[in-house]
């Protein structure tokens, strides 16, 4: 669906064609429809907070009890050592992060098979949808944040030693990073669903060996040496690694793991969006 | 006149089956076969010929449209009918951009809106007011554009006092006339609308009509898809008939184009509107059913479906060797469930106008006047008899059967656009009393 202009007096303004390259990929009109992804927002936002009360308090409740959990079994039980990081706030940090990287890849990869029935029903730039889902994870994201800076205070107040690094401030950065890195995945994967529906049970288990394959329950620190290479491919260590180094000012993490990490991040986003867009003109044939 | 949209040898090919796995594990057991050098346990079984013959099926293709042109003009109202399957909704959907087209174009000029989506897009815990906005942005409008109209959206759904209740709590009606209200005032300039007519109670249906008509007044296009013969005819300017892929009819007599629909025999299975005898029944001495058969009133041969602004005569002809005072016989007319609706014998009226019979060939006719039977599917079944004595043709046991089949034609009133509810649809006029 491009813009036309070679027919001289009536400009069509639209062309319906057949998809033709991989690179038909028309992002300017995603731009057009960012109310749309605004509305979407705003509607899981409202829905979430009109159909149940604990459902807000469920954000709360779900990453303590994993982190205490994890405190107790990692911590006391395997006795993994977390530096000079009090346990507590070592576990939630890397769980605060990992829930919202496995929240929004769980829900972008299912973008196609959720949203089925309107998709065959009216046109709109169906990468709204798995966008709007990574902002909207990020609201709820948000609410598990404050949850750790209320701990993280807690500590600090009572005398933790908690070194936080000025590099806080690109802490922004780092969470676009990971929504763009889950946005990217989520779309692979949901294009890939299309095709091979038996992908969506495999979902869960991918989350978590992936979850392993992160430092979440342990630090960097503690894999060896010659796996580092390999291990720092996944962004996402990167992403928990800087994060720990901006509240803890201490990691193992190094410059250019943070470079790999950004452009696999690209790679991934880039592929995602030519995947989705090459699978979203047709998908409707294969339902 | 300006094109609006402009379609050039459109196909759309489905393919039949499944080709290429739709699972993983067994891509992955194809993979695994393939590098052992195993026949891959998941491929087809290649019984057919590799006839490339384009139009065939039996290479897992099926092209629901085949090679359609046609040309739009701005503030015409386009009816387009076709049986199911004919390829309309493909069509549609491409012009929707719900899916893409397999070779050719469509240039279109201006916002096209479809109305495909009656409320699809509607979330049922929001409130009206939020999901006009959501629907809205759907639609591609802007957050200001709905904001100038949303007093005449709530307004024209005639729903403001449960504009901010959740839509989960509105009726059916209630959801279709926001949906409508919301795409009509989206200010599009070509509107899809397909089969939205059958919702809505009968003022919101003129409602829609005048909205329709007012917005191919103010020079927007509008594509009408129905099966509603009657709102086609009311509404359309132009009219194309679709069959299996093709644009089979086109004229801007609308008259035509449904002519030439129900003549292609509308969305059913075969219907017979004749029956001739081969000896199936056995002859009698005083009544040899030969012919069953209708009409119109010049005496030619109805096709079916007919329209109901047609009188249909139902004809007989027979043969009789002896006459008996006792004979009578007629029809019966049962409705698609077979229940009886009425019982037709010549000796119904008074004596004196009993059709005259004579020794040998008879030819006789009885009319089912227009306007008397709903649209539908009847049959009818020939009856003779000698009373109080003997059934000569059993409606029962013989089966000289003929069907009748009514499309369209039900009413010239504006406000009377679709099949009522009920058995008859007769049109009994009022007055001052």
């Amino acid at each position: 669906m491009s813009q036309c202009t070679n027919e001289s007096k009536d400009a069509w303004n639209m062309i319906i064609k057949p998809k033709t390259g991989w690179f038909d990929i028309d992002l300017k009109e995603i731009w057009r429809y960012r109310n749309l992804i605004g509305m979407f927002v705003k509607r899981d936002f409202v829905t979430f907070y009109k159909q149940t009360i604990l459902g807000p308090l469920w954000y709360i409740i779900q990453p303590l009890f994993t982190t205490l959990v994890f405190t107790i079994i990692f911590g006391k039980v395997a006795k993994i050592p977390t530096d000079t990081i009090p346990p507590f706030l070592f576990y939630m940090s890397g769980n605060v992060m990992w829930a919202y990287f496995n929240d929004s890849f769980k829900l972008t990869s299912d973008t196609f098979n959720a949203n089925a029935k309107i998709f065959g029903k009216v046109y709109f730039p169906r990468m709204t949808v798995p966008i709007a889902v990574v902002i909207i994870t990020l609201l709820q994201f948000l609410i598990q944040f404050v949850l750790f800076l209320g701990f993280y205070f807690y500590f600090y107040l009572k005398g933790s030693p908690l070194n936080f690094s000025i590099s806080l401030i690109f802490l922004p950065l780092l969470l676009i990073q990971m929504a763009l890195f889950s946005l990217g995945a989520g779309m692979i994967i949901s294009s890939l669903t299309t095709k091979y529906k038996d992908l969506r049970f495999a979902i869960g288990f991918i989350l978590q060996l992936w979850m392993y394959a992160t430092p979440v329950v342990y630090p960097l620190t503690q894999v060896p040496d010659w796996l580092r290479p390999y291990y720092v491919l996944n962004p996402m260590v990167s992403v928990v690694e800087c994060f720990r180094y901006m509240f803890f000012g201490q990691s193992a993490i190094e410059m250019e793991y943070i470079f790999v990490s950004c452009a696999i991040t690209t790679l991934i986003l880039i592929a995602g969006i030519i995947l989705f867009c090459r699978v979203e003109k047709t998908f409707m044939d294969t339902v | 006149m300006k094109t609006v949209i402009k379609i050039e040898n459109l196909w759309k090919e489905y393919r039949l089956g499944v080709i290429g796995h739709k699972m993983l594990t067994h891509d992955l057991q194809s993979w695994w076969a393939r590098i052992r050098g195993n026949e891959d346990p998941n491929s087809k079984i290649d019984f057919m010929s590799q006839d490339q013959h384009k139009m065939s099926k039996a290479n897992g293709r099926f092209y629901a449209l085949q090679g359609v042109d046609l040309e739009i003009q701005q503030g015409e109202i386009l009816g387009i009918i076709g049986k199911n399957g004919a390829g309309k909704s493909t069509l549609l959907k491409i012009l929707s951009r719900v899916t893409a087209p397999s070779q050719g174009l469509i240039k279109v000029k201006g916002r096209i809106a479809s109305l495909l989506e009656v409320g699809t897009g509607f979330h049922p815990e929001l409130t009206g007011r939020e999901n006009v906005f959501l629907n809205g942005a759907i639609l591609g409008m802007q957050r200001f554009e709905i904001t100038r109209k949303l007093d005449e959206i709530i307004e024209f759904a005639g729903i403001s006092r449960h504009i901010d209740t959740p839509v989960k709590r509105y009726s059916s009606g209630m959801h279709v006339r926001l949906a409508f209200a919301v795409a009509a005032h989206l200010d599009p300039e070509i509107l899809i609308i397909d089969e939205v007519l059958a919702v809505g109670d009968a003022d919101f249906q003129k409602k829609c009509l005048g909205k329709m008509e007012s917005i191919s007044g103010e020079g927007r296009t509008i594509l009408f898809v129905s099966h509603q013969m009657n709102a086609i005819e009311k509404l359309c300017s132009r009219g194309i008939v679709l069959e299996q892929g093709n644009i089979n009819f086109e004229s801007e007599q609308i008259r035509d184009v449904i002519g030439h629909y129900l003549s292609g025999g509308g969305d059913d299975e075969q219907l017979s509107a004749e029956w001739i005898n081969d000896n199936s029944i056995k002859s009698s001495r005083y009544f040899e059913p030969q012919e069953f058969f209708i009409t119109d009133e010049k005496g030619a041969r109805l096709t079916l479906p007919t329209k109901n602004s047609d009188d249909i005569y139902v004809n007989i002809k027979f043969r009789i060797k002896e006459i008996d005072p006792a004979l009578s016989f007629g029809y019966e007319l049962f409705n698609s469930e077979h229940k009886h609706v009425f019982i037709c014998n010549q000796t119904d009226g008074s004596q004196s106008s009993w059709p005259e019979i004579k020794v040998g060939d008879n030819h006789v006719r009885s009319k089912i006047p227009r306007h008397l039977l709903n649209e539908g599917n009847y049959y009818i079944k020939m009856t003779a008899l000698l009373y109080n004595r003997v059934w000569l043709v059993h409606p029962g046991k013989d089966s000289v059967k003929l069907d009748i089949s009514i499309r369209g034609g039900l009413s010239d009133s504006p406000y009377w656009v679709k099949k009522r509810d009920g058995e008859l649809a007769p049109i009994y006029l009022w007055e001052q009393a």
